[in-house]
């Protein structure tokens, strides 16, 4: 029996995606972890009422942003998922780990600042390439705030 | 010029409000970043190509904002926000906008 030439190309991204993407997830949970843990004390809140011992500071914007791609496995996965709805689990994660990631990097510029806290979070997605024939693509992720920085 | 995405400065007053101000640009993706992200497509994983444009086009519209509010005489622009938009399939809008105040150390 003769196999026909774009099964085994569909089937090989499949498998490329399915492994690839698996490791690059959990490398990148793993350091969103690590940076969760460094950055804990820098207290993040998404309100803008400032708490007495706060209002002394100066304040600046501060903001982190990332680009992700989903996998081919992924796509595939949540194509479907489309059939007979309901959660797409493979494109949550994706989203949860571009979140993170920027709230990571805005903290980042934040503790370069020497600042104690940020305020106001707000969060901006966006869908960067892809259209609706071939799923998300990949996904930008902004988050920004203001920065409050203890006066000298 | 101080960007803040919060109605009030803590430790300064405003003076005086001079109005809205805001900058926006349309940016179109890169053939080769294009290529790498096709690649990345298939594997995950971050495209720092993109996460580069994206901020980039981000400064540009800031600055865009941060003239217009220099023209008005400010020196701070206050409850800054930002919207993203896809044009095309290609390209992409990046508003970016605020208040444009005078601020004074109290």
């Amino acid at each position: 029996m003769v196999m026909p030439i774009e099964l085994f190309f569909l089937l090989g991204l499949l498998v490329l995606g399915y492994v690839a993407g698996r490791f690059n997830e959990k490398r990148h949970y793993r350091s969103i972890r690590e940076g969760e843990s460094r950055f804990r004390d820098l207290l993040v809140m998404n309100g803008r009422r400032l708490p007495p011992h706060l209002l002394k500071h100066q304040a600046r914007m501060v903001s982190g942003n990332v680009v992700i791609s989903v996998d081919y496995f992924k796509v595939i996965l949540a194509a479907l998922r489309n059939l007979v709805g309901g959660r797409v689990t493979s494109y949550e994660s994706l989203i949860d780990r571009a979140r993170r990631e920027a709230v990571l990097r805005m903290q980042a510029e934040a503790r370069e600042l020497g600042a104690e806290a940020v305020f106001n979070l707000r969060y901006e997605t966006s869908r960067i390439s892809g259209d609706a024939t071939r799923g998300v693509g990949s996904m930008e992720v902004l988050a920004y705030g203001t920065a409050l920085i203890p006066p000298q | 010029m101080l960007l803040i995405n919060m109605e009030f400065a803590p430790d300064k007053k405003i003076t005086s409000n001079l109005g809205m101000v805001q900058g926006s640009i349309v940016k179109a993706k890169h053939v080769g970043r294009d290529i790498m992200a096709s690649f990345k497509n298939i594997i995950g994983g971050e495209l720092k190509g993109y996460t580069e444009l994206m901020n980039e086009a981000r400064d540009e519209a800031i600055a865009r904002m941060v003239e217009q509010a220099e023209s008005l005489g400010a020196n701070a622009i206050l409850n800054v926000r930002f919207a993203t938009s896809t044009v095309t399939a290609n390209a992409s809008e990046i508003l970016v906008y605020g208040s444009a105040v005078v601020l004074e150390d109290r």
